[in-house]
């Protein structure tokens, strides 16, 4: 490991309080994730991936321990962070292009500039449309794209106010196998570019293997982190990549985890 | 006749169809015109009585867009502060549905002790019935942003302002106008209600004086001038409906 972490979290749990009744939803939890790294959580379900999610964001407030982002501590909702859940709550009354405009409309120092430097944002934002095949969607609505298209604009809309953190809540969840594969290469081509700090929730293990650095395994609830795996294949990967016994045998590693947690 | 035509042309079929069953059951019947009377004999009280009804008909057209008009702009702010704060839904959501309980008729009353008779209690009689239905769904539409959205908003950090400017209030859009349908064709029994009770002119006014001088043909001439009216505003606020909130129909054919 080289250098602090730029998020770091660090003996961290939730306990959720409803009415008499207490549940722990994660325990102890400790991960450091280097600052441009891209890394995959993965667990049956049920665990507590996507409190983990809330808790980083600071959307949640956690219990126990703290975390960190950039140095600082997390004690409320942080700002700017990219977000994209499974399902792409695209706006219906924007066009593509407006949807994938929307967080310039609120994160600084976007906000301030893009009344002025209108053309420059939307050529950027165009730009980043092509990058994802959608150029030609701009102007369609969203309830006019497939299933995978949405999901490539709801990409596009959580990294166009360049972020440093992306969370990625089972973005690609919903979608068909095709489909999901594809989406893979494309979010590794937008990460190659950009080197973001990416954080994937997920129970795809080749999906986490396909894209992550590192893939944390998480126990059933109260959710633990039981495994860190590093997952040493060069880059960028491709859909062949998936098919190399290294590959394989990397997902079946994190299979016989999850196996052996669901069963205890 | 092929089938675009035809989804036209329905609408008026089947309201002449009725006419013309009303008009055949009278006459099979031989139903006394002061109890039932039959709808030709209707539209030629309309004719006869064409100057009276049009004034007394522009008068309840006025107080109905007045009193619709108070509600949206009331009944559409009150639903944003109850759909944007918990706080105030718990505390006046009681309140609101104890006050839409009482029958309106019943206020009427009291609205002319306090205005006297005529204009002002029609105008606010339909305002406080038809506001209701908008306070309802304009905050249904807020309260119900996806979680998901509003933490997408929230970890952009944007302000609780942003979040109902950028998403709760256009996504409120489709809600308040399938309100305003139902609210329109209320204003029109709220006011026409005030005008039979307390005042001398509008159509509820006209229905009442026809009827007790046993102009029967008058009071259904009446009737099918409200209805007609309720046809037409309810048109507009669909039209408008249409050209705000297009993107919530995705396309459908229904409805237009």
């Amino acid at each position: 490991m080289q250098g602090p972490a730029f998020v770091k979290i660090n003996g961290v749990s939730l306990t959720y309080r409803q009415a008499e009744e207490e549940t722990l939803a994660v325990q102890d939890l400790n991960i450091d994730i280097q600052e441009g790294e891209f890394v995959a959580v993965v667990g049956p379900s049920g665990c507590g991936k996507s409190t983990l999610m809330k808790l980083v964001t600071g959307l949640l407030n956690c219990t126990g321990g703290s975390i960190t982002i950039g140095g600082k501590p997390v004690n409320g909702p942080i700002q700017g962070v990219g977000m994209a859940f499974q399902n792409s709550t695209l706006l219906p009354w924007r066009t593509t292009l407006d949807n994938v405009m929307l967080p310039l409309e609120i994160v600084e120092p976007h906000k301030r500039r893009l009344r002025r430097e209108k053309q420059a944002y939307i050529a950027q934002a165009m730009a980043l449309l092509k990058t994802v095949g959608l150029a030609d969607f701009a102007d369609k609505f969203p309830w006019q794209l497939s299933g995978g298209m949405q999901q490539r604009a709801n990409v596009c809309r959580s990294i166009i106010h360049e972020p440093r953190l992306l969370m990625l809540d089972e973005p690609f969840g919903a979608l068909d196998a095709f489909t999901r594969e594809e989406l893979w290469g494309v979010m590794q081509k937008l990460w190659m570019e950009r080197r973001f700090t990416a954080i994937l929730i997920t129970h795809d293990l080749r999906e986490a293997t396909y894209l992550a650095d590192r893939v944390f395994v998480m126990s059933k609830r109260p959710g633990r982190i039981i495994l860190s795996k590093e997952i040493d294949i060069p880059r960028p990967r491709t859909l062949d990549t998936t098919f190399e016994p290294h590959f394989g045998s990397i997902v079946h590693e994190l299979r016989e985890h999850i196996h052996s947690v669901r069963e205890s | 006749m092929n089938e675009k035509n035809l989804i036209r042309a329905m609408p008026w079929m089947v309201t002449i169809g009725l006419f013309i069953l009303w008009e055949a059951v009278c006459v099979i019947t031989r139903v006394e015109t002061f109890i039932l009377p039959r709808p030709s004999v209707v539209f030629e009280a309309m004719v006869k009585f064409a100057p009276q009804i049009t004034h007394h008909a522009l008068q309840t057209l006025m107080t109905t867009t007045a009193g619709f008009a108070l509600g949206v702009v009331g009944g559409g702010l009150l639903g944003i502060f109850i759909g944007a704060s918990r706080l105030v839904y718990v505390g006046l959501y009681p309140v609101l549905v104890g006050f839409n309980s009482i029958p309106k008729v019943a206020l009427v009353p009291v609205l002319v002790i306090w205005f006297g008779i005529g204009t002002v209690p029609a105008i606010i009689t339909a305002f406080v019935i038809s506001f209701f239905p908008i306070v309802v769904n304009v905050a249904t539409g807020l309260a119900t942003i996806e979680p998901e959205l509003r933490d997408v908003l929230r970890s952009l950090g944007a302000t609780k302002t942003e979040i109902l400017t950028k998403i709760g209030l256009p996504r409120a859009m489709p809600y308040l106008f399938a309100s305003l349908k139902i609210a329109i064709t209320l204003a029109f029994v709220g006011s026409v209600i005030a005008e039979t009770v307390a005042s001398n002119e509008g159509i509820g006014y006209l229905m009442l004086s026809a009827s007790s001088s046993y102009n029967v043909p008058l009071v259904f001439a009446g009737l099918i001038v409200v209805a007609a009216m309720g046809v037409v505003m309810y048109a507009v606020a669909v039209w408008f409906e249409r050209r705000m909130t297009g993107w919530a129909f995705r396309g459908s054919d229904l409805m237009s």
